[in-house]
């Protein structure tokens, strides 16, 4: 089932949510469990709506990260897959954007109390 | 002693480009010869440096410039990079003639770097070595 027909069927929350993302789920966890991906969404959190190159340049010199671009290209392919990274196709320009929105059901699962609530 | 001397980047269209790269970026003409058809060898030169490196503002006929450049394009890519005291500066000035930067001004730890469209079919990368 597309995740498309799932929010069309029954709001994403509770029991709903562990019983019929768990691939979605999954996606995420193995998405963010590379240095580098979390390296690409800390740097589209600083400035969302880079390039390839830019992303590229900053992995280098900010991160001494030495990737190549088709590294890069594919840890961006699993993070679009993991719904973390859209593409944008502006004319000629394609712009990478983060999306946190699947982290959501991180904290869905595991809810963290609030600051100064005890247990 | 081997020297560059020219430079160059493929261009959509020369007559654009020379008021681009002119009368926006600031460079002036150094060289501006009838080829045969539309072509001419067209290039310029930077007004602090007008006895240094020509910038070839060659013609994009060859059926492999396009997909090249497109190519180049969607990644971000900069056909090649120039110099500037200032990029912050440089943005702003540009920014105001109207010109569009994919990536702004951005530190880079030994540079800062920026990145605008040529409107000839060419990202520029604007850097101002701070180390």
């Amino acid at each position: 089932m597309t995740r498309e027909g799932l929010v069309n069927r029954q709001p994403l929350t509770g029991k709903w949510l562990l019983a019929y993302t768990g691939r979605m789920a999954a996606d995420v966890f193995k998405a963010i469990a590379d240095a580098t991906r979390r390296a690409i969404l800390d740097e589209l959190q600083e400035r969302d709506g880079q390039s390839l190159f830019e992303l590229c340049t900053r992995l280098t010199m900010r991160h001494g990260l030495g990737s190549t671009r088709q590294a890069v290209s594919q840890h961006l392919e699993v993070l679009e897959e993991a719904g973390l990274v859209t593409v944008r196709r502006e004319g000629r320009y394609k712009f990478h954007h983060l999306d946190t929105g699947p982290l959501r059901q991180i904290a869905t699962r595991w809810p963290v109390p609030d600051e100064g609530e005890s247990p | 002693m081997i020297r560059i001397t020219v430079t160059s980047v493929f261009v959509d269209d020369q007559r654009k480009a020379l008021d681009f790269y002119t009368d926006v970026l600031g460079f002036v003409v150094k060289n501006d010869i009838p080829l045969g058809g539309d072509d001419r060898w067209l290039t310029v030169v930077s007004p602090a440096a007008p006895d240094g490196v020509e910038l070839l503002l060659e013609p994009s006929g060859h059926p492999a410039v396009g997909p090249y450049k497109a190519a180049l394009v969607e990644d971000g890519i900069p056909a090649t990079s120039f110099g500037v005291d200032d990029v912050q500066a440089e943005f702003e000035r540009l920014t105001a003639l109207g010109v569009r930067f994919v990536q702004p001004p951005t530190d880079m730890g030994p540079v800062i770097v920026a990145v605008l469209d040529d409107t000839c079919g060419n990202l520029i990368q604007l850097a101002q070595m701070t180390a």
